[in-house]
């Protein structure tokens, strides 16, 4: 018998302070994966944020900076600059990505900077216990909206792929999600897809996950699929919002 | 050596390209919009990088990104500007990283004005960002000063492991004056701790400034002030101008300095005993030097274009054991030499 | 023939995993928590395993290891 299934060797064999059910852990295994399949562990800069997945420089094998919440894009901006011959990728959460880091993040797509972006959107803040993020759901009840998000004072959800795809220096736009083995795979051909196009120096590649947080939805991690699925996706239609490459084919 | 007539702004600049600055990042802020256009059109050619950012927040974090690759990096503003950078700073500090940062200073609080200034001393000795941390902060007094401290800025923050700021002001940043380029010695410092890739030669690299467990990040920020204990007992540095037998002793950094020896060569010339003291490294603070340059004084006069800030450091210094009194202008008002003259007589007549 | 196996100590016992696999033989068992004190996922019939890797793909912590 032969071994069809195990850890990436990107991913240290640790085990991760993730809650259990937390899908992050799907993510970060599907960036590993890719990173060992195109063989550049030993040329990769990974840039974590603040959230959740604030310890990733734990679970990664390659080298990894931890930058200030939202400055993920402009951390990783100086370091591909500065090596631009190195893979950089960043890890963020909605908060850090389409709220505190908003600038950051929409400067980065429209210079075209020729990094990945890893976008978990679980609509919340995670770590800090369950608060308001700008992709939280209309209705959505978190600890800061008790009586569920009020488009009216609170304003609504950003969708982070639709509005950077209108960029002209984003090479990759897509919004994919881990609630299903179907779904699993989609999203890990999309980041293998945001590492080629870097590998092709294309320009900006995001990849938008939608991920649960069972911890601060108040759901089992099952459940919590079934949340994803029905809510989220409904909201944040997954799909590709730009794709460079497939317009090139089209022309 | 080539002599050439150049601006504060843009000798700061070329000096950095010179000491193996590889990465710019910058964000437009009066008085020191020269230095982002200098790097603008030279660092490219240099074969290095310019990059102007969204925001001075976004230019620092850059500079994180650039400076933990191993790659000397560096940034340039104007303090409101510096003000926005304070977080990075912290960061940078926090993960041990080397850097260079610029600051020409304005008037302020707020807004402030676009007048040279140098209220930022508080900011830029004891509180650039939240923690328990230092930078090496310089304070040139003219432009020649200013190519020589920002070449063993950038060396120092290597050796060391931390960020170092020159303190510069309007008046400098704007100045043109005649200056002369050193030849820069190959200063290549190893940097095993960069993360620019493990090639499978080596474990991962991580740059990072969180410690979960107290233990751990105190012994962090205690390791961080040994290192601080050597820098100041090695780099501190201050001008002593005419102290041996001096009654008065002036003490004044920067632009201010200068306006401060026109106005005690005055005093000199009148026959008062007075003396200068040019702090050049504002932290380190040199405290030696401020012992040593006022032991014939009966009276120290601080004089600063700011409420008095620097002061403090010179009552410390001195532990009370004279008097300290202070001259200041703010707001981008330069100090005249008749001004300190006139507080030197006033200071000298009360005997 | 195939195998999956799981880490007993890796295993956060979310249960992820029983809900992909296509044989349905992926369960959480109630008897034995690990040292972090979960009840962990087991496979209740392994001669009806396809070596799918399924649930392995759903497991947040690499805990499954499936061999064909």
């Amino acid at each position: 018998m032969a071994v069809v299934f195990e850890k990436p060797k990107a991913l240290a064999d640790v085990s991760t302070h993730y809650c259990p059910g937390c899908t992050h852990g799907i993510i970060h295994r599907l960036v590993a994966e890719v990173i060992d399949e195109m063989g550049i562990e030993g040329d990769t800069i990974g840039v974590c944020p603040v959230g959740c997945s604030v310890m990733a420089y734990n679970y990664f094998n390659c080298d990894m900076i931890e930058a200030p919440h939202g400055r993920a894009p402009a951390v990783a901006t100086g370091a591909k600059r500065a090596m631009p011959d190195k893979y950089v990728f960043t890890y963020q959460g909605d908060g850090d990505l389409a709220a505190i880091g908003t600038a950051e993040t929409v400067h980065s797509a429209t210079r075209g900077e020729n990094i990945v972006i890893i976008f978990v959107n679980n609509t919340t803040y995670g770590m800090t216990g369950g608060q308001m993020a700008p992709t939280t759901l209309p209705g959505q009840v978190t600890q800061t909206t008790p009586y569920g998000r009020n488009t009216e004072t609170q304003g609504y959800p950003i969708r982070v792929c639709e509005m950077l795809a209108t960029l002209d220096g984003v090479a990759l736009a897509q919004r994919v999600a881990v609630d299903s083995v179907p779904h699993i795979r989609e999203a890990k051909k999309a980041i293998r897809k945001a590492f080629e196009n870097q590998k092709n120096k294309r320009g900006f590649s995001i990849v938008e996950v939608l991920s649960t947080c069972p911890t601060n939805w108040g759901l089992t991690p099952i459940e919590s699929l079934t949340r994803l699925r029905e809510d989220c996706i409904p909201y944040y239609p997954l799909g590709v919002y730009k794709d460079i490459t497939a317009e090139e084919v089209v022309k | 050596m080539e002599r050439n007539l150049m601006k504060g702004n843009e000798a700061l600049a070329e000096a950095a390209i010179r000491a193996g600055c590889k990465c710019f990042f910058g964000y437009p802020i009066t008085p020191q919009t020269e230095l982002s256009a200098y790097m603008a059109k030279r660092m490219e050619k240099a074969g290095g990088v310019f990059l102007q950012a969204e925001s001075e927040i976004a230019a620092i974090n850059m500079v994180l990104g650039a400076a933990a690759t191993g790659v000397r990096a560096m940034t340039s503003s104007s303090s409101p500007g510096i003000s926005l950078k304070s977080e990075g700073i912290s960061y940078i500090a926090g993960s041990d990283l080397p850097c260079v940062i610029i600051n020409v200073q304005r008037g302020g609080p707020g807004l402030g004005g676009i007048q040279p200034s140098q209220a930022d001393y508080w900011q830029a000795t004891k509180a650039l960002g939240h923690g328990d941390f230092h930078l090496l902060v310089y304070a040139p007094a003219s432009v020649q000063e200013m190519i020589n401290m920002l070449t063993k800025a950038f060396d120092l923050a290597d050796e060391y492991r931390m960020p170092a700021m020159i303190l510069a002001d309007g008046l400098l940043g704007q100045m043109m004056e005649p200056v002369t380029f050193p030849e820069i010695k190959a200063n290549v410092v190893e940097k095993p701790w960069a993360t620019n890739g493990h090639q499978f030669k080596r474990k991962h690299n991580i740059v990072n400034s969180l410690y979960l467990q107290p233990d751990g990040l105190q012994k962090t920020v205690q390791d961080r002030f040994v290192r601080y204990e050597d820098i100041k007992k090695k780099h501190s540095e201050a001008e002593l101008y005419k102290t041996e037998d001096a009654d008065i002793v002036v003490v004044a950094y920067g632009a201010t300095a200068r306006v401060a020896k026109s106005a005690v060569n005055k005093a000199r010339e009148a026959g008062i005993k007075a003396g200068l003291i040019r702090p050049m490294t504002l932290w380190p603070f040199p405290e030696k030097q401020i012992v040593e340059g006022t032991k014939a004084a009966s009276d120290v006069l601080v004089v600063e274009m700011s409420m008095g800030q620097m002061v403090d450091d010179v009552k410390l210094s001195l532990e009370c054991s004279k008097p300290v009194h202070f001259f200041g202008r703010t707001g981008g008002v330069i100090p005249k030499p008749t001004e300190i003259f006139d507080e030197i007589i006033k200071i000298g007549g009360a005997k | 023939m195939a195998k999956m196996e799981v880490n007993f100590e890796k295993c956060k016992g979310c249960g992820l995993c029983t809900t992909s696999c296509p044989k349905n033989i992926v369960v959480m068992q109630k008897e034995k928590r690990n040292k972090k004190g979960y009840f962990t996922a087991e496979c209740i019939d392994m001669s009806a395993c396809i070596g799918c890797a399924m649930c392995a793909m759903m497991c947040p912590d690499c805990a499954i290891t499936v061999e064909k």
